[in-house]
């Protein structure tokens, strides 16, 4: 049995598997087993005992997510799944590769799903520019229909499921659970009040269950193997194997399968091979760019949800971003602001107007017209919009993450830009303005 | 006249029927015509390019709300354009891993080559220059989208033979 299931279909060229391929390495026999010898209580009850952590960058349990559909007495309707395949945090490329190698593992995992929670209509919610995704997973439906994989009366076992591809028209707030289902509603994407949550309430206002892409092709791979095999391939607390990305200027940037409680440094000096020559590693974003900064101190920390939370940041979508010696960091932060701020959907005050007055801020500095109290605005503003409960959703939040980690790492760099009027980086290539 | 009256009584209906089999198709699995707004914007845009304010008002009597609600949706999103854009559309990422590895320069050179600044058109038609949010293919930065080709690793040698090739039939590009 494989010990690294996600990549096992996926090689180098990155061809994508089609159906006849994927059964032939034992592809939807779990769709086969499940919907014929085990209940949807019997397929919880496996993911629950698996452990796995969602992968869309929160890490909550997926079992437990799940036990809040409601199963019993259910009012006449529709239950929905559907699948976030938006992947816009900046920094993240892990979804993609997934979808574009291996489609029909996603699609497996997606009729477990669906099965466990009674789930008749899904879909998948992907972002406008993964063209070549979209396409194959369309394929992989059809191909599915015509084998009775999907659509009605699966395999002769009564159960129905509808699976429709969305693509997006392009905005990061879409990715956040509740904005995502008002885009599917055709609506602008603000993200809902909750509760109700969508377990409850989701899309039109019936049961629904978003989960990530990632997430979701675990599913395949527990129903298949069991709960205490998946268990068993992560090295620490956590469960299972995970994507993970590293990014920025390293020799060997790129997207690999590795267990859970991987040291950060075999992810980072191993398999990306360490810093391209010339350059030296000052900190990285561990999930994202709504991550905190970590610095070398961290490099044998291991890649679980906890141990990362202790250190001050999140695993995130464990995907890192590397800033290197002769990147400016209030430059750095200074992108990723102006990201959220952009992407903002203005719904609440501290996000939309704090956002581009932190990224103003962030300018001024960097342009040399920064003074000392602008240190200390952005200090409020880390601690008034980072706050959780003073915005509406986590964009906002999260966005403060990267700039208060850097003003704690990179205290002296901001300093700089104060004293000497100027960007102590601009004869590099990502200094000043 | 009156716009909404367009779609029936003009020779050259305002959403042509490939248009609106399409949409048809989107209403199907609906519980609601305007549930389909985002979908139906999209591809009145696949069809004319843009969603100009004609179409707009179409729409939104095919689906059955006001044009001022769809219009709300159409300038939420990032890729629908309630304006005209040229024959290509240019997307350079600008956000964190391409700019840590030269967005600054590619995006002065991409500038100068076409003679437009970001959100501009260039005079005969041919590209719009627009950034992008991240396009998830950070290992291989700096990244762009031509239309719907991806070109990744850039540098500004590999940039002058997408545009040159992309404007030969226009006698190349302005140097
Ligand atoms: C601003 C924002 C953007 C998000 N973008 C994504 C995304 O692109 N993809 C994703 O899977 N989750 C994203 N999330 C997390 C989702 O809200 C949600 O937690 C996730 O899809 C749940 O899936 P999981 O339990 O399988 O991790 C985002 C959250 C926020 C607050
Ligand atoms: S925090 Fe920002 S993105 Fe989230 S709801 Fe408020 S304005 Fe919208
Ligand atoms: S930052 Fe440019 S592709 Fe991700």
């Amino acid at each position: 049995m494989t010990s690294l299931p996600l990549t096992a279909n996926i090689n180098e060229d990155r061809q994508a598997v089609d159906l006849a391929a994927y059964e032939k390495n034992q592809g939807y026999e779990a769709v086969r087993k499940a919907l014929k010898e085990m209940s949807p209580v019997d397929c919880l009850q496996a993911v629950k005992d698996s452990g796995l952590r969602g992968r869309g960058g929160a890490g909550f349990p997926t079992g437990m997510k799940w036990s809040f559909v409601p199963m019993e007495n259910v009012s006449e309707g529709h239950k929905y799944l559907v699948c976030n395949a938006d992947e816009m945090e900046p920094g993240t490329f892990k979804d993609r590769l997934l979808m574009e190698c291996d489609p029909h593992q996603l699609i497996e995992g997606m009729i477990l799903s669906a099965w466990t929670i009674q789930a008749d209509i899904a879909y998948i919610f992907i972002r406008h520019e993964y063209h070549l995704a979209a396409k194959l997973l369309q394929q992989a439906i059809d191909d599915c229909k015509a084998k009775g994989y999907l659509g009605k009366d699966i395999l002769g076992t009564g159960f129905n499921l509808e699976m429709y591809v969305h693509t997006s028209a392009g905005r990061y707030i879409c990715g956040e659970e509740t904005a995502l289902l008002n885009s599917l509603e055709g609506k602008r994407a603000n993200p809902r009040a909750k509760p109700p949550f969508p377990q409850i309430s989701g899309l039109w206002g019936r049961p629904t269950i978003v989960n990530n892409v990632e997430t979701l092709c675990n599913i395949t791979h527990i129903i298949r193997h069991g709960a205490d095999w998946f268990k068993s391939l992560g090295l620490g607390a956590d469960s299972g194997t995970k994507l993970f990305g590293v990014s920025g200027r390293v020799k060997n940037p790129g997207c690999w399968e590795l267990p859970m409680g991987t040291p950060i440094r075999e992810l980072i000096e191993g398999k990306a091979g360490g810093m391209e020559d010339g350059y030296k590693l000052r900190g990285f974003l561990p999930g994202g760019a709504s991550t905190d900064f970590l610095t070398e101190e961290h490099l044998d920390l291991a890649m679980d949800y906890d141990v990362i939370g202790k250190a001050g940041s999140r695993l995130g979508t464990g995907t890192m971003i590397i800033l290197d010696d002769k990147t400016c960091p209030v430059g750095m932060v200074k992108n990723l602001v102006e990201f959220f701020a952009q992407e903002s959907c203005g719904f609440c005050t501290p996000c939309r107007d704090g956002l581009p007055w932190s990224a103003q801020v962030l300018g001024d500095l960097e342009s040399g017209k920064g003074i000392k109290a602008d240190l200390v605005t952005l200090e409020d503003q880390v601690r008034f919009i980072g706050a959780i409960g003073n915005t509406h959703c986590a964009l906002a939040p999260g966005a403060m993450e990267p700039l208060s980690s850097a003003m704690k790492y990179f205290a002296d760099d901001f300093q700089r830009h104060v004293d000497g009027k100027a960007c102590p980086y601009c004869d590099s290539e990502n200094g000043g303005v | 006249m009156n716009s909404k009256a367009q779609n029936s009584n003009q020779a050259e209906p305002v959403l042509t029927a490939a248009e609106l089999a399409e949409i048809d198709k989107e209403i199907s699995h609906a519980p609601y015509r305007a549930a389909v707004a985002i979908d139906a914007l999209k591809i009145v845009q696949k069809h004319h390019r843009w969603v100009s304010d004609e179409s707009l008002n179409a729409l939104a009597d095919y689906l059955g709300m006001s044009s001022a609600e769809l219009d709300g949706i159409a300038t939420f999103y990032n890729l629908i354009y309630r304006k005209p854009v040229g024959e290509k559309v240019i997307s350079l990422c600008d956000s964190v891993t391409c700019w840590i590895k030269g967005y600054n320069r590619l995006q002065k050179h991409i500038s100068e080559r076409l003679g437009v600044e970001l959100g501009e058109t260039t005079d005969d038609g041919q590209y719009t220059f627009l950034p992008a949010p991240c396009l998830g293919a950070c290992d291989r930065a700096p990244v762009m989208m031509l239309e719907d080709e991806q070109h990744n690793n850039l540098d500004e040698k590999k940039l002058d033979k997408i545009l040159i090739l992309r404007t030969q039939k226009n006698g190349g590009i302005k140097e």
